[in-house]
């Protein structure tokens, strides 16, 4: 029961289409620092170019993606029009004004200090305002998740709530929490300082406080993905979903262990100690838990599929898939580059080898092949599932939808493999150009070229993205029926309270964060002589 | 594509589904708690650990006073024979900006930032720190080959941070004990 279309549509043209710019200006930055591009003769072009696409695909485009998902999934996974349909229109247009206003800075060199801001550095305060207001917007969508879970419970006392609205609840909730560390360094931080109203910053603090926000909000990017795990993939191509409950495990394992994490971005700094350090490492090998889970569970739900269309054999089943399914293929593509990912993710979280990779072009590598391959050819899948239920027309370019899927999974492979192999041989993250004729540096030259190249793939690849679900918006009409989510082995009739709310694994959250973050934090902040000088920039 | 069959002998089925999936829930946890143990383990035994201790210092009063006066930078040898580099790291240069080290040596590199975020990272190396002002950076570490080494700033310190690319000379224990009999502190200019 999709009722607000236009309102999900909305959110999903938007996210595609800032996605699109960013993704543009992502591939020349792969050109233009590479052995086949020309020296910039203005540097600050590039920073400018990368705060814009960071501050795109980090804030702006995951997150629209999540709530137009979101508001799908309220509306026919409850079987409920949206309550606060207003509110919702409110959120997106805050996020439209949030986006320009940050973006018109940026565009005019007022602002390149990267998404992930390094105070002392401070760029025009308008930059700043954007990000919050994009955030404000977003935390819109959270309260309307919540509301509409609570109505749907006061007139179905006690059942089950569907699994991928408990994950799509769970989601918002870690968003929600997420934001928080980012929004106590802009609003108690840096925006004063960008107003003018003080001088100094305590960098130190600043980036503990964005480590709170940087590590979980991957988790919130991925959310989106992992309920099409779940819930989509099984139903698209012909099987169950193997565990519900396990299932509802991995989404609360998200939701409790995604934030006490976020110091092992700090190994490396001096403001931080070496037993909250240990401490963050720890909790960040529990993070792999439930993806360990999800990607057991998954295989067995693909079995199930393959063994229902004659599948036999220990490996033989493997052969019954339906490879010639978009949604097969995505979660196949999705899989390897998650688990390439998620390997290198083990040597970033190491308490003693993020020293050999540690902001080296390894980590850039490594978040491309996780959150733009892993996730993002999942966004495309979720995208192309929903169409057809949004605009009542047809996909009818399936072969095309097959290339572009091939072709983003090949680009992301070139893309980032040379990538993660630079890292290896310590050339350093975000720079404008490299002297490829120094003879220690021109060993690189040959990974570099290929990482532009698969940025080319990428950017084809996404051009076409966009061209199919364009051609969709008129292709003949057709009744997609009502949306539906996969059905479990055994779907359940009564779910344990635990396994069915939130309230506890929120507070269990929120405590957590408390005593991983509460002492480090108190410590900075009270502690003197620390705030230094900030550092303005702008395009002279 | 209905799955209908699929809940007849239901609760067979699903404890076989549930006794997996415990064994596979098992399993990922002893993965869990091994990959912490191991860091544990090297971070205890093999002293292998990221900085442990937070130390301060003032960026707008580091030329004037304390041990990142510009007379204090570069190499020093001390009497127990191990050798502390101070650096420090400013838009868009290191200083020293060519740091110089004798091999088969345990050194402490200590060094801070003048103004915005910057980042040590010797290629070639595991020795990878950040410098953030305000706050002393402080790494062990000991090279076993002699030759020149890159050091790139590897944090974004805005507009001029492609340029900001340091060097480390590794030089023979011997030549660097004779180079230091002079005492003060060496970097590799005079070389």
């Amino acid at each position: 029961m999709l009722v607000n279309r236009k309102l999900i549509l909305a959110h999903f043209w938007l996210a595609f289409a800032v996605f699109g710019i960013a993704l543009t200006l992502g591939a020349w930055q792969m050109f233009i620092r590479s052995p086949i591009g020309t020296w910039l003769s203005n540097p600050e072009l590039y920073y400018r170019s990368l705060t814009a696409h960071g501050t795109v695909m980090g804030y702006v485009f995951p997150t629209l993606v999540a709530m137009g998902f979101g508001y799908a999934i309220s509306e026919s996974a409850l079987e409920q029009r949206l309550v606060g349909v207003r509110w919702a229109w409110a959120g997106f247009w805050l996020i439209v004004v949030g986006a320009i206003m940050a973006m018109v800075p940026i565009a005019l060199g007022r602002a390149s200090v990267l998404y992930t801001f390094y105070p002392p550095l401070i760029g025009n305060v308008f930059y700043y305002l954007g990000v919050v207001l994009v955030v404000v917007g977003s935390w819109i969508w959270v309260a309307l998740m919540s509301v509409n879970l609570r109505v749907w419970r006061k007139a179905h006392p006690g059942a089950p709530v569907p699994l991928a609205m408990f994950a799509n609840v769970a989601g918002s909730y870690l968003w929600a929490w997420t934001a928080v560390g980012a929004a106590l360094e802009l609003l108690l931080q840096i925006i004063p300082v960008a107003a003018g109203l003080k001088a100094t910053i305590d960098a130190g603090l600043a980036r503990v406080f964005f480590s709170w926000t940087l590590h979980a909000i991957v988790y919130f990017w991925l959310m989106p993905t992992y309920i099409a795990y779940y819930t989509i993939v099984p139903r698209a191509i012909g099987g169950r979903i193997y565990s519900d409950s396990m299932a509802r495990i991995s989404f609360i394992l998200f939701l409790v262990v995604a934030m006490p994490i976020g110091m092992h971005h700090t190994f490396a700094d001096p403001q931080v100690g070496a037993g909250f350090k240990f401490i963050h490492s720890a909790f960040t090998a529990l993070v792999a838990l439930p993806t360990l889970l999800t990607v057991f569970t998954i295989c067995a739900s693909v079995e199930i599929a393959a063994r229902l269309r004659g599948g036999r054999g220990m490996f033989g089943w493997i052969g019954a898939l339906p490879w010639d399914n978009p949604m097969m293929l995505a979660l196949a593509f999705s899989f390897v580059m998650l688990g390439f990912g998620g390997a290198g993710g083990l040597i970033n979280m190491s308490y003693q080898l993020d020293a050999s990779i540690h902001n080296t072009q390894w980590i850039t590598g490594h978040f491309h092949l996780i959150f733009g391959g892993a996730i993002v050819i999942m966004y495309f899948a979720i995208a192309y599932d929903l169409w057809p239920h949004l605009t009542g027309r047809e996909l009818i370019d399936i072969r095309l939808i097959r290339t572009q899927l091939w072709l983003w999974f090949i680009g992301m492979i070139v893309t980032t493999f040379p990538w993660h192999w630079v890292g290896i041989l310590g050339m350093p993250r975000r720079m404008a150009y490299f002297d490829f004729g120094d003879p220690a540096i021109a060993p690189q030259a040959l990974s570099v070229t290929l990482s532009a190249i698969g940025g080319f793939i990428l950017l084809a690849s996404g051009i076409m993205f966009i061209v199919i679900l364009a051609r969709g918006m008129r292709a003949p009409q057709v009744d997609a029926g009502p949306y539906r989510f996969a059905l479990a082995v055994h779907q359940p009739t009564t779910v344990p309270v635990a396994l069915n709310t939130h309230a506890l694994w929120v507070a269990l959250m929120i405590a957590l964060t408390l005593t991983n973050y509460g002492y480090p934090i108190l410590n900075l902040a009270l502690s003197e002589g620390t705030s230094v000088p900030a550092v303005y920039v702008g395009a002279q | 594509m209905s799955v209908e069959g699929a809940h007849s002998n239901g609760s067979a089925s699903a404890e076989v589904a549930a006794r997996v999936e415990r064994r596979w829930a098992t399993i990922a946890v002893i993965i869990v708690v091994m990959m912490a143990l191991l860091a544990a383990f090297a971070g205890i035994h093999r002293a292998t650990m990221p900085q442990p201790r937070v130390e301060t210092t003032d960026p707008s009063r580091l030329h004037l006073t304390g041990e990142f006066v510009e007379s204090n930078l570069g190499s020093m040898l001390e009497a127990n024979g191990n050798v502390t580099v101070r650096a420090i790291g400013q838009q868009y240069s290191f200083t020293p900006a060519c740091i110089v080290v004798p091999a088969d040596t345990p050194i402490t590199l200590r060094a801070t930032s003048a103004d915005v975020v910057h980042g040590i990272l010797i290629q070639g190396t595991n020795v990878n720190t950040m410098l953030v002002p305000g706050y002393i950076s402080e790494q062990l570490m000991r090279f076993t080959k002699t030759g020149d080494y890159l050091m790139p700033c590897q944090e974004f310190c805005s507009f001029g941070h492609e340029g900001m690319w340091g060097k480390v000379k590794v030089i023979d224990k011997t030549d660097f004990a004779n180079r230091a009999k002079g005492g003060g502190r060496l970097s590799c200019v005079g070389q």
